[in-house]
C-alpha cells in the first residue's frame, strides 16, 4: 500500500492507503478525527466538508492518495487555545443545530464562505452558498442566523 | 468501491503511457462525477490516472477565450476577464453544483464525461466551442455524441476548451433540488455573426440544439419570439423527477429566461 503524508490541523501525519481510500476514511478511520461526518456518501449533503489547501471540499468525494502533501483543516482544527472559533460560538449562541450531524460541514462551509466573500453576508447569499449542505432538523433558519453572526465576528 | 492502481503523471505523455499500460484505465480530473460513480460500482477501472498532476489550469481571454481543461468551476467563475468577455459563461460556471463541488470539478472532466445533465456541454454547443485534445481540435457539435459518450478516442485527453466570444449569451437551468444537476438547462446565445444558438442539456440523452427556437430567434432575439415554440416531448427523458412532457415545457420556459438574461 502506498504511504501518504499531509498536514492535518497543523500537524504532520502519515499513513498507508489503498488507491480507493477516500479522504474522509483517512481522516476518520486512520487519524481518528471523527468530527467530519458522512451523511450521504453520494456527494450531496456536505456533512463531510473539510478544507484542503484553504478550500472547502467534500471529503467523501476525494481520494486520500491524491492528497499527498496537502494541508487539511477539519472541524477539530478550528478552536484555538481552548476557545471555540467564532463560527462555532455563533452556532451555539444562535442554536444553529439540533442533532448536530450536519454541523461540522455547515461550519466548515460557513468559514469557507467568509474566506471567499468577506464578513458581511446577507441572508440570500448565505442560503445560496449553503446549497451543498443539507440539514434534516433545523429548517435552516437558525443556521442562517448563526452564519451571519459568526461571519461578522470572524 | 473496488480497488484500483493509482497514477499521478506529471505530463500528458506520461498520462497517455499510463493509460496504454492499464488493462482498463480511466482518467480522473476533479472526480466530482467519477468518484460517486466508482462508489456506486457504476465503474470499476483497474487503474485511475489522475490528471491533477498536469497542473493544466487557467483562463486566457483574447480574440477567443481559452480555458485549460484542469480549471475548476470556481476558478472559471472567479475570472474577471471572462466575466467581462462572456458573462453568461462565467455565470454558468458559478452555478454548477455547489461551492464545494466547484472547488474540485473541472471543465475538462465535465465535458469528457458528458453527463446528459451537465451544464458545460450546453455552453460548448451553444457558443460553438472547439475542444482541444492531446491529438486534435474537435468542434463541439462533433464532440458530444450521446449519453456519456464523446468523440474522444482511447487514451485521448481534453487539454482545453476554446470559446468564440458571442455578442451575448445567457444560461438558465432548473436544477434537481438534491443533485443540483440540470433537470433542464438552456444556453441561448447570439453569436458574433448575429446568428442565434440554443443548446439544451438535462432534457434528453445528451445535449442538443433546439433548431426551431433558433429559427424563431433569428428573426427577433427576444423571449417573446419563443412564445408557442416548443421542443417535442417525444424522446425526452422521463423519470421520477420529471416527465418528458414536463421537461418539454421547461425547455421553453428556461429558453425564455436564458434569452432574457443574455448579455
Ligand atoms: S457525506 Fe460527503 S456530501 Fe454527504
Ligand atoms: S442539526 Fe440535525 S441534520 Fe442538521
Amino acid at each position: 500500500m502506498p504511504a501518504i503524508s499531509m498536514k492535518v490541523n497543523g500537524q504532520a501525519v502519515c499513513g498507508d492507503v489503498e488507491g480507493r481510500t477516500l479522504l474522509v476514511e483517512f481522516i476518520r478511520d486512520k487519524l481518528g478525527l471523527t468530527g467530519t461526518h458522512v451523511g450521504c456518501d453520494t456527494s450531496q449533503c456536505g456533512a463531510c466538508v473539510v478544507h484542503v489547501n484553504g478550500k472547502a471540499v467534500k471529503s467523501c468525494t476525494a481520494l486520500a492518495i491524491a492528497h499527498d502533501g496537502a494541508e487539511v483543516t477539519t472541524i477539530e482544527g478550528l478552536a484555538a487555545n481552548g476557545k471555540l472559533h467564532p463560527m462555532q460560538e455563533a452556532f451555539r449562541e444562535h442554536h444553529g443545530l439540533q442533532c448536530g450531524f450536519c454541523t461540522p460541514g455547515m461550519i466548515m462551509a460557513a468559514v469557507d464562505m467568509v474566506n471567499r466573500l468577506g464578513k458581511k453576508l446577507d441572508e440570500d447569499t448565505i442560503r445560496h452558498e449553503l446549497e451543498g449542505n443539507i440539514c434534516r432538523c433545523t429548517g435552516y433558519h437558525n443556521i442562517v442566523a448563526a452564519v451571519k453572526a459568526g461571519a461578522a465576528n470572524m | 468501491m473496488e480497488n484500483f492502481t493509482y497514477h499521478r503523471p506529471a505530463s500528458a505523455a506520461d498520462a497517455a503511457a499510463a493509460m496504454k499500460g492499464a488493462k482498463d484505465g480511466k482518467y480522473l480530473s476533479g472526480g466530482q462525477t467519477l468518484i460517486p460513480a466508482l462508489k456506486q460500482g457504476l465503474a470499476s477501472p483497474s487503474d485511475i490516472i489522475d490528471l491533477g498532476g498536469l497542473k493544466n489550469s487557467g483562463v486566457t481571454v483574447g480574440a477567443t477565450v481559452v480555458i485549460k481543461a484542469g480549471t475548476t468551476h470556481a476558478e472559471v467563475a472567479a475570472d474577471a476577464g471572462l466575466r467581462k468577455a462572456i458573462p453568461g459563461l462565467s455565470a454558468l460556471a458559478g452555478g454548477i453544483g455547489d461551492p464545494h463541488v466547484r472547488h474540485r470539478g473541472t471543465i475538462g472532466g465535465s465535458i469528457a464525461n458528458n453527463d446528459p445533465a451537465a451544464d458545460y456541454p450546453a455552453a460548448c454547443l451553444g457558443l460553438g466551442a472547439t475542444i482541444h485534445t492531446s491529438k486534435r481540435k474537435i468542434a463541439a457539435g462533433d464532440f458530444f455524441t450521446g449519453m456519456f459518450s464523446t468523440a474522444l478516442e482511447e487514451g485521448e485527453i481534453v487539454t482545453a476548451v476554446e470559446f468564440p466570444i458571442p455578442k451575448k449569451c445567457g444560461y438558465a437551468k432548473f436544477p434537481n433540488p438534491a443533485s443540483l444537476y440540470a433537470m433542464v438547462g438552456v444556453m441561448a446565445a447570439q453569436l458574433a455573426d448575429g446568428s442565434p444558438r440554443v443548446a439544451v442539456t438535462g432534457a434528453g440523452a445528451g445535449v442538443f440544439r433546439a433548431t426551431a427556437m433558433e429559427a424563431a430567434l433569428a428573426k427577433d432575439f427576444s423571449a417573446a419570439a419563443l412564445n408557442g415554440v416548443a421542443v417535442a416531448a417525444k424522446g425526452l427523458n422521463s423519470d421520477l423527477h420529471a416527465s418528458a412532457d414536463y421537461r418539454a415545457h421547461l425547455i421553453t420556459v428556461m429558453a425564455k429566461r436564458a434569452v432574457e438574461k443574455a448579455k
